[in-house]
């Protein structure tokens, strides 16, 4: 296992460089000149002669590249051209922001995916089975951004219980910072809890037709027993890949949902980044997200030894 | 399955929402502003901002005269190529420091000299400053400048701490010091922007909130369920189409300002060789065509649901300097269809290039449903901003969606549009004449005169219609019905001064 570990994290450091590569290029490709969308509405040349010196333009794309390598191996992700912050420190405001409602969304989607997932498979055909399905449908046809929008419509603005957006650091006040996460959360958290349920569904259905679960029903183990300890196990290894790629996501930026809640997360970030062609914030970002992405699913690599003892050997 | 164990958090965070704090004025942003600095600051939405942080030599009212601000008093010299001001005494900046003559100097000067500053145009026949004594001021220029005053009166005017300034170099935008009613907390981007009221500010009776916060929203809908369940006092560009149902409902309190902007059709006529390919950008009478086969009061309606001015020139119709010799022309496809003959062109076709905005695609859909009518053929492009500014500028274009966010002096909507290689020119157009009369009517500061010389412009131009102007959008603001004091100013920014919250 631990050569196995070894290996893992070997093959990490390939991958981020040619993930760094493609972020870089990538960016070069969006048509339109940044140093022109920088410099606003008077277009004045000498502004946009500046910018293009500062952003280094005119250099060869290699060279850029090393510029921005060389920056980002001493811990410089360069300056956000449009507000002058550094992007290590926008990135250090968002992050908490977007680890919070990926958690709690990701606990939502767990809280309800697995368990709805579970009672499906076990009452296969029964009424449950199909709320349980009926409910996956909704959530995966729902779109994200109609569902926030209908939410703030009902709670904010006619019942008035929550807060229709205001992030609200928890340091500062706990409760209003849940009151603004919640909906966000939630939404968030609905869909996944969709996948979820359809993927546990159909494993545990697999796993529940096999042939030790039938010895261990012939043993006389009680149902609870066979489901939870000696299915459910087995059944949850796609579903833990499934999990650490959907947080990948969530940590990624929950791009629609941020901006119909106004959560000042990755996803409202990244989004106005690229509209602004803010270069070093977008690169800095999509670095953070890729390095977040591999490194979650190496911890869910590790997860598969801890769910499925085989594997440790 | 999932909606009650909602309504129970719901319910457990019942008592979560937050209490509106009385002295806090709050306000919903369609953007986040960029860097507040307003030597580099570049966008509409951060002069929003700067109105309650920094104050400027002059300002404008609501019928966009020059009125004192920082500057008390101010006169021409004779020439017309000095300026001298009186400054108001007993300012002082947000960190203490005096604001005099040498503030002006040292503001001014970095306006002109900091790497990558917005205002050099706009102060570009700045020569030198003098200061006369600690609270006169004396601007040399190189050429009479009548806009001078109206860009005092923006950016260019706003004045910060040149000890701050000096200090923080490069980063001065991170965290600003200015003189003006509010000072800065803090920034977090694309979440707030927060300021508390300055106690040494010169005019501090009018200010009555102990405290302003700017949160951008992005999303029209999303910012007005925030003011309407109390999350904001005030919104910015509420969406056209909510405003007839926000008035019959009386519950909020609405403004609607006529932009000093304006929403038009940039025609290629000799920005490249493309424009020699087709017939718009060949033939003026094709293009003469093109405009009559539009129906602006319509395009108002249907684009813009009749919060817009229509108009056909870069001013408003009510603004004193509009040529009225050059009316507004009704739509008449008969017409349209016989120059169209004359010209020898059948049924011209050219792309129409629109950005990806919902207004700008939606305004190019009912153009080309117009113009069938006279026999055009309309193709339309949707590019996104980046991508489409750069084809505007290299002439990749035929004919392009293009609105501008305006500026008090007319010269600021017409100079940089249609003076020869001017970095806003995109239409190509470019006459002999027509330079000299922009040149002209720079130097004149009767504006008695200057309008005569912007009808002389105005009917050059509008016969060649490099540009088609369409109308001028209403600024649509929403607030609170408490809110007491909102002045309705054309350029569209919020003062906060004399704003009062009723209990």
């Amino acid at each position: 296992m631990f050569e196995y570990l070894l290996k893992r994290i070997a093959t990490i450091v390939p991958t981020l460089i040619f993930v760094s590569m493609l972020i870089f290029g990538l960016q070069q490709l969006l048509p339109g000149d940044p140093a022109k969308v920088l410099a606003g509405e008077e277009q004045d040349p000498t502004v946009i002669a500046y910018l293009r010196a500062k952003l280094h333009l005119d250099e060869p794309l290699p060279v850029r590249y090393a510029y921005w390598v060389g920056g980002v191996l001493k811990g410089d992700l360069g300056e956000s051209i449009r507000n002058q912050q550094p992007v290590r420190d926008l990135i250090l405001q968002k992050l908490p922001v977007t680890i919070q409602l990926a958690t709690m969304a990701m606990c939502i989607a767990l809280l309800i995916g697995i368990p709805a997932g579970i009672v499906a498979a076990v009452g296969r055909g029964t009424v449950w089975d199909t709320l349980a399905n009926m409910f996956a449908l909704w959530g995966l046809s729902t779109p994200n951004f109609w569902l926030g929008i209908l939410m703030i419509l009902l709670f904010s603005v006619h019942l008035g219980w929550l807060p229709a957006s205001g992030y609200v650091s928890p340091f500062e006040d706990l409760r209003a910072n849940l009151a603004a996460m919640i909906m966000p959360a939630f939404v968030l958290g609905n869909a996944i809890a969709a996948v979820l349920m359809r993927h546990t569904r159909s494993a545990m259905l697999q796993v529940l037709s096999a042939d030790y679960v039938r010895t261990a029903r012939a043993k006389g183990l009680r149902e609870r027993s066979v489901v939870l300890k000696h299915s459910l196990r087995n059944a949850l290894t796609p579903v833990i890949t499934l999990g650490a790629l959907e947080l990948g996501t969530l940590l990624s930026g929950a791009v629609l949902t941020e901006q119909v809640f106004t959560i000042p997360g990755f996803g409202k970030l990244i989004v106005d980044s690229v509209f602004n062609r803010d270069y070093s914030v977008v690169q800095g970002v999509v670095l953070v997200t890729a390095t977040a992405y591999i490194t979650l699913n190496l911890l869910a690599d590790l997860a598969y030894f801890l769910a499925n003892p085989r594997l440790r050997r | 399955m999932k909606k009650p164990s909602l309504a129970v958090l719901a319910a457990l965070l019942l008592a979560a929402a937050p209490l509106a704090q009385a002295q806090t004025l709050k306000i919903g942003l369609a953007e986040d502003p960029d860097v507040l600095d307003p030597s580099l600051a570049r966008t509409f939405v951060g002069r929003i901002v700067f109105a309650a942080l920094c104050d400027k030599l002059l300002d404008v009212d609501e019928k966009l005269t020059i009125v004192p601000q920082l500057a008390q008093s101010w006169e021409w010299s004779a020439d017309s190529k000095a300026l001298t001001m009186k400054l108001r005494p007993g300012v002082t900046f947000h960190d203490g420091e005096k604001f005099d003559a040498a503030a002006v100097k040292f503001n001014l000067e970095r306006h002109k000299t900091l790497q990558g500053s917005n205002r050099r145009g706009e102060l570009a026949p700045l020569a030198t400053v003098d200061v006369v004594d600690p609270l006169t001021v004396r601007l040399n220029l190189s050429a009479p400048f009548s806009p001078l005053l109206a860009a005092l009166a923006d950016r260019a005017g706003m004045m910060v701490s040149p000890k701050a300034a000096q200090a923080a170099g490069a980063t001065f935008g991170s965290k600003p010091v200015c003189s003006g009613p509010f000072k800065f907390v803090e920034r977090v981007a694309q979440d707030r922007i927060v300021f508390e009221r300055y106690d040494g500010y010169w005019n501090k009776a009018a200010i009555h909130f102990d405290k302003v916060t700017y949160t951008p929203i992005p999303d029209a809908t999303v910012r007005l369920a925030n003011l309407k369940s109390g999350q904001f006092d005030f919104i910015e560009r509420v969406a056209s189409s909510d405003i007839e149902k926000l008035q019959a409902e009386k519950k909020l309190k609405v403004a609607r300002i006529t932009e000093i902007g304006y929403q038009g059709l940039t025609i290629n006529i000799g920005k490249s060789e493309l424009s020699q390919q087709n017939p718009l950008g060949r033939d003026a009478r094709v293009r003469e065509a093109f405009e009559l086969s539009l129906d602006r009061q319509g395009l108002a309606q249907v684009v813009m649901d009749n919060q817009a001015t229509v108009g056909n020139q870069w001013v408003a119709p009510n603004n004193p300097f509009y040529a009225k010799n050059m009316p507004v022309p009704k739509r008449d496809v008969a017409k349209a269809r016989a120059l169209l003959r004359e010209a020898g062109v059948s049924n011209p076709s050219f792309t129409l290039v629109t950005t990806t905005s919902s207004d700008a695609q939606r305004l190019a859909l009912v153009v080309q449903a117009m113009a069938r009518d006279a026999g055009f053929d309309v193709k339309i492009q949707a590019t996104e901003f980046a991508t489409s500014l750069n084809m505007a500028d290299k002439g990749e274009f035929e004919a392009y969606v293009l609105a501008w966010s305006g500026r008090a002096d007319p010269d600021g909507n017409v100079f940089s549009f249609h003076g020869c290689k001017q970095p806003l020119n995109y239409s190509g157009y470019c006459s002999a004449d027509t330079d000299a009369l922009l040149t002209q009517a720079r130097t004149q500061r009767d504006p008695a005169e200057r309008r005569k010389t912007y009808e002389q412009v105005a009917a050059q131009v509008l016969k060649e219609r490099p540009v088609i102007y369409l109308y001028h959008r209403n600024w649509l603001w929403a607030y609170s019905p408490k809110l007491a004091g909102v002045r309705e100013i054309p350029d569209g920014l919020l003062r906060v001064s004399g704003l009062k919250m009723a209990p």
